[in-house]
């Protein structure tokens, strides 16, 4: 008797698996799974678009509609990574046009996207409808035209934070008449005006949006009768809001705010001037997300909009909001789960010496039940304040802490913030992302090892003493997955002790650091696995093992070596004549 | 020195450092070479945990400027030796047992703040990257405080880096090359004259025309650097060509430099073959140079 199930039986139980990492398990059962499962994959996700070739994918997913990439390291966005280096879209497009016609949703995130790739997509997907780029650079607004005139049924276009070559606001306008079903536009990070009447058309005949974000040249007028053309938005980002209006256009403008009655996400408020605040009061209640981390404005007003938002869930907000305000906030905002608090300095050193200290962040925590994510840049902290804020809330995911001065210490005592950190990753046991700074020794990556089980993805910077303190973390955090290092004397010897380790993780990042070439070509050899990436735009000419290289960036991969590495990046596959020295660690 | 230098702000990141590093870079190549043995004893090849390059320090100075405390030689053997003392699990390369007769005394905390507090505050800006702050909302933050200065504030708007500076024009062009697998973006702005611009341009793309230049004794990346243009690319297959403002691709080279960036919109190099079905000028310069 046949005991396998028909692979149409299969196929249709499958067909309510929606977790890849169920369907991962799936697949390894046996072959007749494998291939059943591989043909009924509709998303999937290559969060190092490096680790694996664009044909292996679109081979063994034929069917897939979504696919969302990632490609440069995080520390990318920090200009530590130089241009050039690579995450490129092409091969992706390129395989998927050739293999998966049926691909209609594409999320890419740090890659680099011409505007060919952008045609490229155009031209392939016929019923192509979701595109978010996130901190995406190579394209120009030609590239979106493309995309606007050529996807007939898209519904999402979104640009966050992506750096484009801003030829004008015409693309817009190439959008057809025909196109009804767009969900979300979001091209705030474009910095020519768009014509308004053209926005204002493509707005009137689409019922369904639901998330709009503009950019900063739409004026606030402007903003008025976009509102009222489409009051259903869920998501809004608005354009400058400091513009001066008459008192008539006011009063349209808090009019149409008012008839906004789904809207839960505020964004935008560039240059935002305090009399307009109070526009923004109709909507506060229902809001569960706001971004003010461009809204200038200070504590008092801050503190006159938060005290309306009681639904709030997500705020993102300068350190203008100063510790009274999170104050405010505290008492209350008692949904929220995420705080980021960014430096209003302009060089980001808080040189408009605000009055945010730790303790603001301290409220918080003990106001609100739901906090688990925090990022916080601030001038000085304190172990104390730590150990509060992590008995408060032990519930804690995500935990970034950014003193901008580096080797700060504990500003009342003067010691380092070994403790503090200690405090967080030994009671929030569910800690998964962790960044620290300030003054650290030794101890704090002991306990960080010790006690950081569940943590994932950890950034460090100009920390600590000695090697020892990398072996902590490779050794003991057995979830790490993503680590990026810069400005530490961490080097070869817990490197290579601990090279196995790093077959399990996604990636390592190190950058000015202590890791010596010699090292990295023995690391290379011991572990085929793993790409080992030395990125040096200066090398020295001769280049001696013992020599320092100026960042590392290592991850698994099955692709192998990549065939389009710049000349500053080097790897032994790439060089094989210069190979391993006889120097060894062992 | 590089104190009035943001290097954060640049987008190629650490360019303006790059002058710098290969001013430094010579000085380096130059002792290394007068120590030659040193390249072979044991000594220079020894793995140490401390920065290995710590005897010249100009390599390490510009990019640890205010935090050369961070990575200091002593107090990062000290702790190792401690280590090593503890247990047998961490091992050494043999040359660094020597160094641990000079070992200093552990670098107490209180060390670290003052020297790191002793640094001018103007080197804080030097270090790339830092505070974490992404480029895109430095950017606007930067763009944001401009304006509200009434643009007056020159520094802000300079030193961005990134293609979105809204008070200026763009100035940056992609490169592209026949046959390279990838673009480059290059900021034209950066650039003084059309010998530099080759310079860089060769820099980035001398991996697919080192074969070219056999003939220009027999150089590779490194010996070019004073060429021109058009020297350099005379007697190759290849020349570099741009799109102007009119979308006609023409010649780099022709017209004055001031002229050129403020027209210029794409550079391509391409194989002179390819260059024949563009515009009449840059073909008749092409027969002349042939």
């Amino acid at each position: 008797m046949d005991l396998r199930l028909p692979s149409k039986v299969l196929e249709h139980i499958l067909s309510f698996v929606d977790s890849n990492e169920d369907r991962n398990s799936v697949s390894l059962v046996c072959k007749s799974w494998f291939e059943t499962e591989r043909r009924t994959r509709k998303r999937v996700f290559v969060r190092n678009c490096y680790a694996v070739t664009p044909e292996a994918v679109a081979r063994r997913f034929p069917e897939t509609r979504s696919l969302t990439l990632k490609g440069k390291p995080h520390f990318a966005d920090y200009n530590l990574v130089p241009d050039g280096w690579g995450g490129y879209a092409w091969p992706w497009i390129e395989a998927m046009a050739a293999k998966c016609p049926s691909l209609d949703e594409l999320r890419l995130k740090r890659m680099v996207v011409t505007d060919e790739c952008l045609e490229k997509i155009a031209a392939s997907f016929k019923d192509f409808k979701v595109l978010v780029l996130t901190s995406c650079e190579g394209f120009s607004t030609d590239g979106l035209a493309a995309i606007a005139v050529a996807c007939s049924n898209l519904r999402e276009l979104e640009l966050r934070e992506c750096i484009v070559e801003d030829l004008g606001g015409d693309w817009l306008s190439y959008f057809p008449e025909t196109l009804t079903s767009l969900v979300s536009l979001d091209f705030s990070c474009l910095d020519s005006e768009v014509k308004l009447s053209d926005l204002e058309r493509l707005v009137s005949r689409s019922p369904n949006l639901k998330s709009l974000k503009l950019n900063r040249a739409v004026s606030l007028d402007a903003l008025g009768s976009l509102l009222r053309l489409a009051p259903q938005l869920v998501e809004l980002g608005t354009g400058s809001f400091s513009d001066k209006l008459d008192q008539e256009a006011v009063s349209k403008l808090s009019q149409a705010f008012s008839e906004m009655k789904e809207l839960k996400s505020l964004s935008g408020l560039w240059d935002v001037l305090p009399e307009y605040i109070p526009l923004l009061y109709s909507v506060c209640p229902g809001l569960t997300s706001l971004n003010l981390s461009y809204a200038t404005v200070q504590m008092p007003d801050l503190v006159e909009l938060l005290t309306r938002c009681s639904n709030l869930q997500k705020l993102w907000v300068m350190d203008l909001i100063e510790d009274k305000g999170l104050e405010v906030v505290a008492s209350s905002c008692k949904e929220l789960r995420e705080l980021r608090v960014f430096p209003s300095g302009a060089e980001g050193l808080n040189d408009t010496n605000v009055a945010m200290t730790e303790q603001g962040l301290v409220s918080v925590s003990e106001g609100c039940p739901n906090l688990e994510s925090v990022l916080y840049f601030c001038v000085q902290f304190t172990n104390a304040a730590m150990v509060t804020i992590a008995r408060n809330r032990p519930n804690l995911t995500c935990f970034r802490l950014c003193v901008m001065e580096p080797f700060s210490p504990d500003h009342k005592t003067q010691q380092p913030l070994d403790e503090g950190f200690k405090a967080i990753v030994e009671r929030c046991k569910d800690l998964q992302r962790l960044s620290v700074s300030g003054l650290l020794t030794n101890k704090a990556f002991e306990y960080i090892g010790t006690h950081g089980k569940k943590l994932r993805m950890l950034s460090i910077a100009f920390a600590g003493d000695s090697d020892l303190m990398l072996h902590h973390l490779l050794s003991g955090c057995e979830s790490l997955n993503k680590l990026e290092i810069r400005d530490c004397p961490f080097g070869d010897t817990a490197l290579l002790e601990n090279a196995a380790k790093l077959e399990t993780m996604r990636s390592l990042w190190m950058s000015s650091c202590c890791v010596s070439f010699g090292a990295c070509k023995l690391l290379s050899q011991k572990m085929p696995k793993l790409n080992v990436e030395v990125i040096d735009e200066h090398p020295l000419e001769t280049r001696p093992d013992s020599s320092p290289v100026e960042r590392i960036y290592i991850y698994r991969t099955l692709a192998g070596p990549r065939l389009d590495m710049p000349e500053f990046v080097w790897t032994t596959q790439k060089n094989p004549e210069i190979g391993v020295s006889h120097l060894a660690i062992k | 020195m590089s104190e009035s230098v943001a290097a954060e702000h640049d987008y190629i990141g650490l360019s303006m450092e790059a002058a710098q590093m290969s001013d430094n870079k010579t000085k380096t190549r130059d002792n290394n070479n007068n120590k030659n043995d040193d390249v072979l004893n044991f000594k220079a090849t020894e793995l140490r945990l401390g920065l290995p390059g710590s005897e010249s320090p100009e390599r390490v100075d510009q990019r640890f400027l205010s935090l050369k405390s961070s990575c200091p030689v002593s107090g990062a053997k000290r702790v190792f030796s401690d280590a090593i003392n503890g247990s047998t699990k961490w091992v050494f390369s043999p040359g660094s047992a020597t160094d641990v007769k000079d070992i200093k005394p552990a670098v107490p905390v209180k060390e670290k703040k003052s020297s790191a507090a002793a640094a001018p505050p103007a080197s804080k800006a030097q270090v790339v990257g830092w505070p974490p702050i992404r480029s895109f909302r430095k950017n606007t933050m930067a763009s944001s405080q401009s304006q509200k200065q009434g643009g007056g504030d020159n520094n802000n708007s300079e030193t961005e880096g990134e293609a979105k500076s809204g008070a200026e024009p763009c100035l940056y062009v992609k490169v592209s090359m026949e046959g390279a697998p990838y673009l480059r973006k290059i900021d034209l702005k950066t650039y003084k004259s059309y010998v530099e611009l080759s310079s860089a341009l060769e820099e980035m793309f001398s991996c697919f025309t080192i074969g070219q230049f056999g003939s220009h004794g027999g150089c590779g990346r490194d010996g070019l650097n004073e060429s021109r243009l058009t020297d350099l690319l005379r007697g190759s297959e290849y020349v570099v060509t741009y799109e102007d403002k009119d979308s006609d691709w023409m010649l780099v080279g022709d017209v004055p430099w001031e002229m050129f960036i403020c027209s210029c919109k794409k550079l391509r190099i391409m194989k002179s073959s390819e260059a024949i079905g563009l515009a009449p000028r840059v073909m008749e310069k092409c027969r002349s140079r042939n």
